[in-house]
């Protein structure tokens, strides 16, 4: 279960967010957030249903505009950039979607092709069909090649839409819920191939999640969203030291089946 | 607090009335610069143009037949029914082909549109295009607006084909009158102005329901009966300004032959 050490500098933060403040209306999700994602780390973000988990990554990616706050990416404040140069860093972004959000219209070879084909446009036939392959082979599936969409398992769309986020060769990952609503066998499987990204494709991630396995096993470190801000944070073992009834019915519920 | 509810539905329209600016501007900008998507846009043609074939032949050769049955009592108190050929190809080609053609496209292609686009913003495929630095607008809805304002006109000049034959075939039935006759007497009534002007008409249409059904479809509100509710409106929507323009376009033309 345990996974091996990866190579983490801490001295090189890829994500930096400084108070960062999101509301809905009336409703105020995101609080002052502080944030830090270190090169080649696996970060892990808990919170319970609704706290603001997949709003908080869509600020990083620039979907979603923050109130206040600063939002550093690889260096550059999302919410100053132009359409331009959102897109350039969009670049080196994965974002694997909570629904998986696959291109329905298209076979799985096209909607990997899809962003490749947009960016690279010196590439041949040939050269297109063996980086689908690169990727596919990546996430293990590569018989489903000429699928639709619809065709595919809800464990084989997440490896999908994870491989369509590959093929760009991102420098950050963001997954958001990635084990949600899968048994728990295909479950580590993702797990799994969450850290075998990590350490094929060098990326440092953001893993959401409310899943306490998934947690443990990808997370190198782990954070709580609370009230709208980060109020636990450091390994596994540590955020759940502790007598905070939230964090504890945290834990307890994931084990009651 | 009622003033605060009006004045916070002021903001909206506003708002809502900014954004559509805002998408119309955003479709010119991008239409005419690179990269251009000439795959979607040939299949968003065959889309619109092909699989609306069948639907637009029945009506039109119906309405053709229709409306030529009708017209004949009040033509024949007067023992007028050679008048009968003119008569219906003016009524055809300066209004029934347009606005059928508009109206049918509004009700298969709009709601279609709208429907798509919706589900793929519920299903955040459109945010997953926009996070993977491509361009969501260009890809869905340029060659949509495109498709419609391409195919529609070309679909109207057939809907006028198909309704004058309908036509015809009633004609015939009652008047015995040739084919050659019966155009003769058609091409005598309608001038250029009547089909220039209908073409133009019909690029505003197809605009309208390309640019209806996409900005329903991409500004549809989260939840399954968003998609519903954006197929819905996209075709009513659609209706009520064909319309609208028709009415329009017919004092604009009304002018110029007054000139
Ligand atoms: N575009 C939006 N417009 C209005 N409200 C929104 C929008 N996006 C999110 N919200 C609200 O923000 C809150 C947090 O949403 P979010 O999707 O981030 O939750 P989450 O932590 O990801 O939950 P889950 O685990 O269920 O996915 C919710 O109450 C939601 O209603
Ligand atoms: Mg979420």
């Amino acid at each position: 279960m345990h996974k091996e050490t990866p190579k983490i500098n801490y001295t090189d933060k890829v994500i930096e967010i400084k108070g960062l403040t999101k509301s809905f209306d009336e409703n105020d999700i995101l609080r002052g957030v502080d944030l830090d994602l270190y090169r080649g780390e696996n970060l892990v973000v808990l919170g319970r249903s609704g706290t603001g988990k997949s709003v908080l990554i869509k600020i990083i990616s620039g979907l979603l505009r923050a109130d206040e706050g600063i939002v550093n990416v690889l260096g550059q404040n999302v919410s100053k950039l132009t359409p331009k140069e959102l897109q350039q860093l969009r670049l080196k972004l994965g974002f694997s979607f909570q629904n998986s959000a696959l291109y329905d219209s298209m076979t799985v070879a096209e909607n990997l092709e899809f962003p490749l084909v947009r960016h690279q446009t010196n590439l041949t036939r040939r050269d297109i069909n063996r980086i689908i392959d690169v990727v596919l082979d990546a996430v293990g599936l590569a018989q489903s090649r000429d699928q639709m969409p619809s065709e595919l398992s809800g464990g084989q769309r997440k490896r999908i839409g994870i491989a369509r986020t590959l093929i760009l060769k991102p420098e950050i990952m963001l997954y958001d819920e990635p084990t949600a609503g899968l048994d728990p066998i295909t479950s580590i499987e993702i797990n799994k191939l969450i850290n075998e990204v990590q350490r094929r494709f060098k990326t440092s991630s953001i893993i959401i999640t409310h899943d306490l396995t998934c947690a443990r096993s990808v997370g190198d470190r782990l954070v709580m969203l609370l009230d709208g801000q980060f109020q636990r944070q450091g390994t596994f073992e540590e955020v759940f030291d502790t007598d905070d009834e939230r964090v504890q019915s945290f834990y307890n519920y994931n084990f009651i089946d | 607090m009622r003033r605060y509810v009006t004045t916070r539905r002021l903001d909206r329209a506003f708002l809502e009335l900014y954004r559509i600016y805002s998408f119309i501007i955003r479709f010119f900008k991008e239409a005419f610069l690179p990269p251009y998507e000439f795959k979607e846009i040939i299949k968003q043609c065959y889309e619109v143009g092909v699989r609306s074939l069948p639907l637009i032949s029945v009506t039109g050769f119906i309405i053709g037949i229709v409306f030529t049955n009708q017209s004949r009592p009040s033509l024949s108190e007067f023992g007028a029914t050679s008048w009968l050929p003119s008569l219906i190809s003016i009524a055809i080609v300066r209004a029934l082909a347009p606005l059928v053609t508009a109206i049918i496209a509004a009700g298969r292609v709009g709601s279609s549109i709208g429907a798509e686009l919706g589900s793929m913003k519920v299903t955040e495929q459109i945010d997953a295009m926009e996070v993977s630095g491509t361009n969501p607008f260009n890809f869905l809805v340029v060659s949509r607006v495109l498709a419609t304002t391409l195919m529609i006109p070309a679909l109207m000049i057939y809907t006028m084909f198909v309704a004058l034959m309908g036509a015809y075939v009633n004609v015939h039935q009652h008047e015995l009158t040739s084919l050659t006759t019966y155009f003769g007497q058609v091409f005598s009534a309608i001038s250029f102005l009547d089909i220039f002007s209908s073409l133009i008409k019909s690029f505003i249409f197809g605009f309208t329901v390309g640019m209806v059904g996409c900005y329903k479809g991409y500004y549809s509100s989260k939840g399954t009966e968003g998609v519903g509710k954006a197929a819905n409106s996209a075709v009513v929507t659609a209706m009520f300004l064909v319309f609208i323009e028709e009415l329009l376009a017919m004092q604009i033309i009304n002018a110029i032959r007054a000139m």
